[in-house]
């Protein structure tokens, strides 16, 4: 009954889509404006039935309903309560519930709390969330029904892909869903100005907190899936360059371009084309995503649901709406006239800047990952590695955070260079004495990329705490504490990276219990080695007691069985200082009772992680200074009329 | 140019869409094949996998009449849906050869109690080293070599009821 509810709830969800965008679009087409006050309440109830929907599933996982087809393929009853949980979306058919979930609730938001909103836009927005919204309830009903019973049920399920049963794993994806799906808003709020041709500063005003939520819950889900693969697949490594990871870069950068224009056109009403542009972009990105994920046509280490037709069924969507877009962006467009001018030395043209270097970054991302398909068009088979983005993206990178640290230093509209270069004195001390430091420390230990990069890193941090300068801080808007705070976040990450890539130190021996290993100033004294049961997994563990001249710590590295499907997964021991990270891995049996053991010592290497922390919480603290101004109004306003 | 500039990401993007709908639409070839067909088997020589069967060498196989070999593992679940079709192929008077990858002998030999016994030899290939020497990528594979020790045919993934004829015919035509 459950399950049929879940579907009829879905079915009611989608005809709500339909009956949304038909009166958005009857009502603004003939100014009719009763047609128009039903859109808000079909937006919100659209918004409810979704959640309904998804919470249905949730509970047929949980009680592992197994006469449900796509319960018995990802779940299995002896699974832990979270995985059951998590395992609603560990799947093609869940996630994509999810996302339609996500743009439904994030649909009825919209519906609700925008006020700064032009009401026409508005209901143009509303509109086109309705039409997005649309493909995917088509995509579900049509051809992944999450709700579909198996018969006769089988008595166990064939459980969840166990490099997923991570409590890691089990909100990363909805935290990167709220992201993509967030830039879906940004997407449509694009779309109801050009429709309605007012894109201005107000537009950009109303668009800004949606995007700043969406790229912070980006930037969570992508930091938090770095540190997953980096401690789950025992490989050592934070990003791999693999699809799937490039599928959430892509949408960050095309997001964090778009949040900085964005700004510009709601601070100085110029960038309008462009930002417009770049929310189509944002949203584009997370489709290509989704759909190159999805499709199979790229290999990936964690893609799943390999299947042509439910390919060719989001490159239609993907062909619609993206086209539609950007078809409605050259047809519109030449209509809306240019924003401000301003001059060469000014914050506009810093933030031009850091568009462009975003914009071609992301550009290398995307040809970096679909060049093995441009190559297989015509019949020839390559893979592209990490050697490529990181020669090609490095420099460039390298070149954004140096215009990341100028860029708030220069004054909107118009500056004097040689002022400019005054502010700059103290980083460029900074950068030269760091420069020295290293140079006579670590030459010819770190490659070019790693020093160059420390040497940015420590001079960017000095810098991006500039705008704090002889300020008030307690008056300072929380706003500039937010960029304040993500900027230094990116120094933070960069030099994690640089002291990750340039001071490394790796072991790889084989190893008898009782033995002692020695590296990196570690003492790593291999205890014993014993069998350990789980919930639904059994696993080799070695003991082993590391010190470094202080009192010995235990720690287990593991390597895990499962039984369901049958797969073996190794969990690194990782201790963490406050100088870096020990890593050690368990391999197999070698001979003679020796066991393979890989040891990482990382210096500084939680920076990289921490940073995308910062970036975050600054992207938060931006979007509270920006709106709690409008919510005390607001809520001012609602007490005077009570 | 403004205008030109206005439309080059619509250009641009359904330049995408046909590769994706091209790539999309590709017959999918993601098979690991191995560069050996044609070549001699490399060297090797494994422990015994079974305690009921001896152990293998690469030159036990170049005995001058085509055999198999099968490449297994006790956790792997098509070898088991597998196994009905090698004891057909062994009716047939086929010689198979095995290598169990990753694995331990009491396992094997449950497995070989549970789904029957097929192999003349069984090799242990505890750490997958011969597996990737012979450009085998998962289990079960198996290959046909011919009567000089050469590699004929391989054969990726489980045999099915309907591929015993084919595999019949390739022993033959290895002759």
């Amino acid at each position: 009954m459950i399950a049929e509810t879940g579907l009829a709830a879905l079915w009611l969800a989608a005809a709500l889509a339909l009956l949304q965008l038909v009166l958005a679009f009857a009502g603004l087409r003939g100014g009719k404006p009763e047609l128009l006050a039903a859109v808000r309440p079909a937006a919100v109830a659209q918004g409810v039935l979704t959640a309904i929907a998804f919470a249905l599933l949730i509970t047929l996982f949980l009680r592992s309903d197994m006469s449900v087809l796509l319960v018995a393929t990802n779940s299995h009853s002896m699974k832990p309560w979270l995985y059951k949980f998590a395992g609603t979306w560990g799947n093609h058919e869940g996630s994509m519930l999810l996302w339609v979930t996500v743009m439904g609730v994030a649909g009825a938001a919209v519906a609700l709390f925008e006020r700064a909103l032009r009401r026409d836009t508005h209901m143009a927005t509303l509109g086109g969330q309705a039409a997005i919204s649309l493909g995917f309830y088509a995509f579900l009903l049509f051809s992944s029904n999450p709700f579909a019973r198996i018969d006769p049920p089988p008595p166990d399920g064939q459980g969840l892909n166990p490099l997923l049963q991570d409590p890691g794993l089990a909100f990363h994806p909805p935290t990167l869903y709220l992201g993509y799906v967030g830039l879906s808003v940004a997407f449509s709020f694009a779309i109801g100005a050009l429709l309605t041709r007012q894109v201005d500063a107000a537009f950009a005003r109303a668009m800004r907190p949606w995007v700043l939520a969406a790229w912070v819950l980006l930037t969570l889900g992508i930091t938090a899936g770095s540190y997953w693969a980096y401690y789950e697949l025992g490989w050592g490594g934070w990003w791999f360059w693999d699809p799937v990871e490039n599928a959430s870069l892509m949408p960050w950068l095309a997001a964090t371009a778009l949040l900085h224009s964005v700004t510009v056109l709601a601070t100085r009403d110029a960038l309008r084309a462009w930002t417009v542009m770049l929310a189509v972009i944002a949203f584009s990105m997370s489709m290509v995503g989704t759909f190159l994920v999805r499709s199979g046509i790229l290999t990936s280490v964690h893609a799943f649901a390999v299947d042509p037709s439910r390919g060719s069924f989001i490159l239609a969507l993907l062909a619609l709406y993206i086209g539609g877009a950007l078809a409605l962006f050259g047809w519109r467009i030449g209509s809306v006239r240019e924003g401000a001018p301003f001059e060469l030395v000014s914050r506009e043209t810093m933030l031009v800047v850091n568009n462009l270097l975003l914009s071609v970054i992301l550009g290398i991302v995307l040809i970096g990952t679909l060049y093995p398909l441009m190559t297989e068009a015509f019949g020839h088979k390559v893979s592209v590695g990490a050697p490529y983005f990181d020669r090609i993206a490095g420099p460039i990178a390298l070149t954004l955070m140096i215009a990341l640290a100028v860029g708030p230093l220069v004054r909107w509209r118009r500056d004097r260079a040689a002022a400019v270069g005054k502010r700059l004195l103290v980083p460029a001390i900074i950068a030269l004495l760091v420069s020295v430091l290293l140079f006579a420390f670590a030459w010819g230990r770190t490659g070019i990329l790693p020093f160059l990069g420390l040497v940015i890193a420590l001079s960017v941090g000095g810098a991006s705490m500039a705008p704090l300068w002889k300020r008030n801080l307690l008056r300072t808007p929380l706003f500039t504490w937010g960029m304040v705070i993500a900027h230094l976040g990116c120094a933070v990450s960069l030099a994690g990276m640089a002291c990750d890539s340039a001071f490394t130190v790796e072991k790889l021996v084989a190893a008898r219990p009782g033995d002692t290993i020695q590296t990196a100033g570690w003492t790593l004294r291999f205890v014993q080695i014993r069998p350990l049961a789980g919930d639904n997994w059994t696993a080799l563990q070695a003991d082993m007691q590391v010190d470094r001249g202080g009192t010995p710590v235990l720690i287990h590295p593991q390597s895990r069985f499962f039984s369901s499907p049958p797969t073996t997964t190794s969990e690194a021991a990782l201790l963490t200082r406050w100088n870096g990270q020990l890593y050690v891995v368990l391999g197999d049996e070698v001979e003679d009772g020796r066991w393979q053991l890989r040891i990482w010592w990382k210096p500084f290497v939680t920076l990289i992680w921490l940073g995308g922390v910062l970036i975050a919480l600054g992207g938060a603290l931006a979007l509270v200074g920006r709106e709690r101004r409008g919510w005390l109004l607001k809520w001012r306003a609602g007490r005077s009329e009570a | 140019m403004r205008k030109l500039l206005i439309w080059l990401p619509l250009v641009l993007f359904l330049a995408f869409i046909g590769l994706f709908a091209s790539g999309l639409f590709q017959p999918d070839d993601r098979i690991i094949h191995s560069r050996l067909v044609g070549h001699p088997l490399p060297a090797f020589t494994l422990p015994a996998g079974a305690s009921d069967r001896s152990s293998l060498a690469s030159a036990q196989l170049a005995t001058g009449k085509p055999r198999l070999l099968n490449i297994f593992a006790s956790w792997c679940v098509p070898c088991a849906a597998e196994a009905p079709q090698l004891m057909a192929l062994k009716q047939a008077g086929v010689e198979i050869d095995a290598i169990a990858i990753r694995d331990a002998r009491l396992d094997v030999d449950g497995f070989l109690k549970r789904y029957g016994n097929p192999y003349a030899r069984i090799g242990l290939d505890a750490r997958s080293e011969v597996q990737m020497a012979l450009g085998s990528s998962g289990v079960p594979e198996t290959f046909v070599i011919d009567g000089k020790g050469r590699i004929a045919y391989q054969h990726i993934g489980d045999i099915r009821a309907d591929d015993v004829p084919m595999i019949l015919d390739r022993l033959r035509d290895a002759q």
